[in-house]
């Protein structure tokens, strides 16, 4: 489903990714791993297209499309989810309305009409429950005055209801307790089929034990440097980045 | 800027103004110029008694005298007052009777502009409404409707003829012809515009709408305004504006005043979008409006809701002077600017009455090179027992070329009011606009996702079906404006 080649990116002309290479097949779970500063959260903005990021080299294909030629918004009605690590707040814009001009967006780009306002709520209600999301948030303006945790479970919702291709999910355990984890990982795990796929970054290996990935890699100073099961992720866990960074280092020194 | 942007912003200034058209018809047009003989002339077209001549002479006598204001945040054009024509009227039959008799050019343009004027074809009694064409009214509509009830609903013209002592007890009462050099202008040159009285106790069962429309070339719109509340009365009104797209400047110099006496309540809106200009700031309405309200009696309310989104230049000061003890005011704002466009606009809340209340709401957006200015006056009289005043002033920027600027004046002489100010400005992030068009939004119907969630406090004080047309509004005047 995606392939990344060779990806190069900076931002403010600072290198961040040097030359990335992944392959997603649907129906996946791969793990992104990595310590602090190793362009992480980069790939997932990249890949969702933010203006700020300037790719240098390389190439992105979703379904053998060239992903790097699209804009954001495009690339969203391809089938492209990010779920933010910071989601931001827009005040007065109800998250109702918000996910109904969405979804009709997305809709219309695949000449589909717009849901039937019955049928959009009905889809709204099942959704809910498939995550656990509060009603009450959902008719909310759009993050304002969430909680960190609210926001989060609303990045799932999100997902629930626009069922995108590839959803990758930006430090999504970031900030969570731990009821609040599972029940974004619960959300999560009804959500995955064999037509979807999912990038999970993440710092810490305590959000794979509820996500469990099908692939782990760890990224490291814009490359990804080990790639396995996810027997990997509890080795990193017990081992620390730093294994990786004299590893990494001591390969190189060779 | 991005060069992204700079597209964007290429693509808004070829984003034609939707109301552009101009409507050809044989007009009755005054010769340009300002004079006692135009006033004259004036008075009498309108056949008008002595002493509205009297009052119009006394007020052009005054503005002669009168300076160009200095103290506004933008530099005012040069405005040649002789350059003007002060009358501009449809050739037509004397007296209109039946929309039969209104020419169908006048009909098309206002169904046009979607306004219809045939009763029949609005939905079972929504909204009453006064077409007002350059000088003059040409249609109000259900006026035998609004008969039943003792609302009168009528031009300002035929309330002169035939509401003289309401006229004369009211013109001028609130808005003095010495009140400032544009309300002495309107005073002296007046030509229609919308009279309206509901009578004690009724409350008016339908909106009522003015919708102005400028036309002829080289014209200057001054409409007057009267509405009056008698005790325990009730209405909401709405006016409307748009104008053909020229090169040169027209200017436009409204007088509204509203009295609301005891117990009675007003609600005017006001959706304008005049002909802002072109990209490079190229011709335009000159909006430079008196609008002023006054509690007169006891629990009385007054409130004032505007959507400015058009002119080359907005000057105006909605107000309420709250006499009557317990009375309200209450002021709603949202105003766009973009390109060249530039707005000062704000309120004036002047408590008289013990335990008097008001509130302000504003909400300023700039995009491009505009530059939006809020300035208010709170005054609270040494008689003002117990007043409060709540003001809100946020400014949303759109680019970083724009400006907005923020003038709160408060002048208290009661130490048992209560006075709080809160104010914000800022700007529609690239984060938001990620946001939302990450998750398939057009980065166009996002701002005005943004924008509309931003102005959703003053929108919701809209009539219903207005708050619709002014989202859209809001929406169209953004478009392009950001990448």
């Amino acid at each position: 489903m995606l392939t990344i080649n060779n990806l190069h990116a900076a931002v403010e002309s600072q290198e961040i990714l040097k030359g990335l290479n992944l392959e997603v097949k649907a129906g996946e779970v791969h793990a992104i791993m990595g310590p602090n500063g190793s362009g992480k959260s980069t790939l997932g903005n990249v890949l969702a297209g933010r203006e700020s990021y300037e790719v240098t080299a390389g190439e992105v294909l979703l379904d053998g499309k060239d992903l790097l030629e699209l804009s954001p918004e495009d690339r969203a009605r391809e089938g492209v989810f990010l779920a933010f690590q910071y989601p931001v707040e827009i005040p007065g814009v109800s998250n109702i309305n918000f996910l109904k001009t969405a979804l009709s967006e997305i809709r219309a780009y695949k000449g589909l009409p717009p849901l039937e306002a019955r049928d959009f709520l009905k889809m709204v209600k099942e959704k809910q429950q498939l995550v656990e999301f509060d009603a009450k948030l959902a008719n909310r303006s759009l993050n304002e005055g969430f909680s960190g945790g609210e926001k989060k479970r609303n990045e799932i919702f999100q997902l629930a209801m626009l069922e995108p291709k590839l959803a990758i999910l930006d430090e999504t355990d970031s900030g969570l307790d731990i009821d609040a984890l599972r029940i974004v990982a619960s959300g999560v795990n009804h959500l995955r089929s064999k037509d979807n796929a999912f990038i999970v970054i993440t710092h810490y290996q305590r959000l794979l034990e509820y996500i469990v990935p099908d692939f782990v890699h760890v990224l490291y100073k814009g490359r990804i440097v080990r790639s396995g099961t996810k027997e990997l992720a509890l080795e990193l866990e017990e081992k620390g980045y730093d294994w990786i960074k004299e590893t990494v280092g001591a390969e190189n020194a060779v | 800027m991005s060069t992204k942007d700079d597209e964007m912003l290429k693509e808004l200034a070829l984003e034609e103004y939707k109301y552009g058209f101009t409507t050809d018809i044989e007009m009755d047009i005054a010769p340009k110029g300002l004079s006692e003989d135009t006033v004259r002339l004036i008075s009498a077209k309108k056949n008008e008694p002595e002493w509205l001549l009297e009052w119009r002479l006394k007020a052009l006598r005054h503005f002669m005298k009168m300076d160009m204001p200095a103290w506004q945040n933008f530099t005012l054009p040069e405005i040649d007052f002789q350059d003007i024509s002060y009358y501009a009227a449809p050739k037509a039959k004397p007296k209109l009777n039946s929309l039969d008799e209104v020419d169908p050019e006048l009909l098309s343009t206002f169904e046009k502009l979607g306004i219809p004027l045939d009763e029949q074809k609005v939905l079972a009694g929504v909204v009453a409404v006064d077409a007002v064409f350059d000088s003059v009214s040409v249609k109000t509509t259900f006026r035998e409707k609004l008969k039943e009830q003792g609302v009168i609903f009528c031009s300002f013209g035929e309330a002169v003829q035939e509401h003289p002592e309401l006229v004369k007890q009211y013109l001028g009462s609130v808005v003095p012809q010495t009140d400032n050099v544009y309300a002495a202008l309107n005073s002296a040159v007046f030509s229609d515009g919308s009279f309206v009285y509901i009578p004690k106790g009724v409350r008016c069962p339908m909106e009522l709408s003015t919708y102005f429309r400028i036309n002829a070339e080289n014209t200057g719109q001054f409409e007057r305004t009267l509405i009056i509340a008698d005790e325990g009365a009730y209405v909401s009104y709405l006016e409307g504006c748009t104008a053909p797209m020229r090169d040169e400047n027209q200017l436009h110099a409204a007088v509204v005043e509203l009295i609301a006496l005891k117990d009675a309540e007003i609600k005017y809106s006001t959706v304008q979008n005049w002909y802002p200009g072109d990209k490079d700031g190229k011709g335009g309405i000159y909006n430079f409006v008196t609008k002023r309200g006054i509690c007169k009696g006891d629990n009385s309310k007054i409130s004032w809701t505007q959507v400015e989104t058009g002119s080359a230049i907005t000057w105006k000061y909605p107000g309420v002077i709250l006499k009557g003890d317990h009375s309200v005011g209450e002021f709603y704002s949202v105003a766009l600017t973009r390109n060249k466009q530039l707005a000062d606009t704000g309120t004036k809340m002047i408590h008289l009455g013990k335990h008097t209340r008001s509130k302000i709401v504003s909400k300023g957006i700039s995009a491009g090179t505009s530059h939006n200015s809020y300035r208010g006056l709170v005054k609270i009289g040494p008689g003002a027992e117990g007043s409060r005043n709540f003001t809100q002033c946020d400014s949303l920027l759109i680019g970083d070329r724009c400006g907005a600027h923020t003038f709160p004046y408060i002048e208290n002489r009661n130490r048992t009011a209560t006075l709080e100010h809160e104010a914000t400005t800022s700007k529609i992030g690239e984060d938001q606009l990620f946001y939302l068009t990450q998750r398939g939004i057009d980065p166009e119907k996002a701002v005005g996702l943004i924008v509309n969630g931003y102005a959703k406090e003053v929108l919701n004080q809209l009539p219903m079906e207005f708050a619709v047309e002014a989202q859209k509004l809001l929406a169209i005047s953004l478009e392009g404006s950001v990448g």
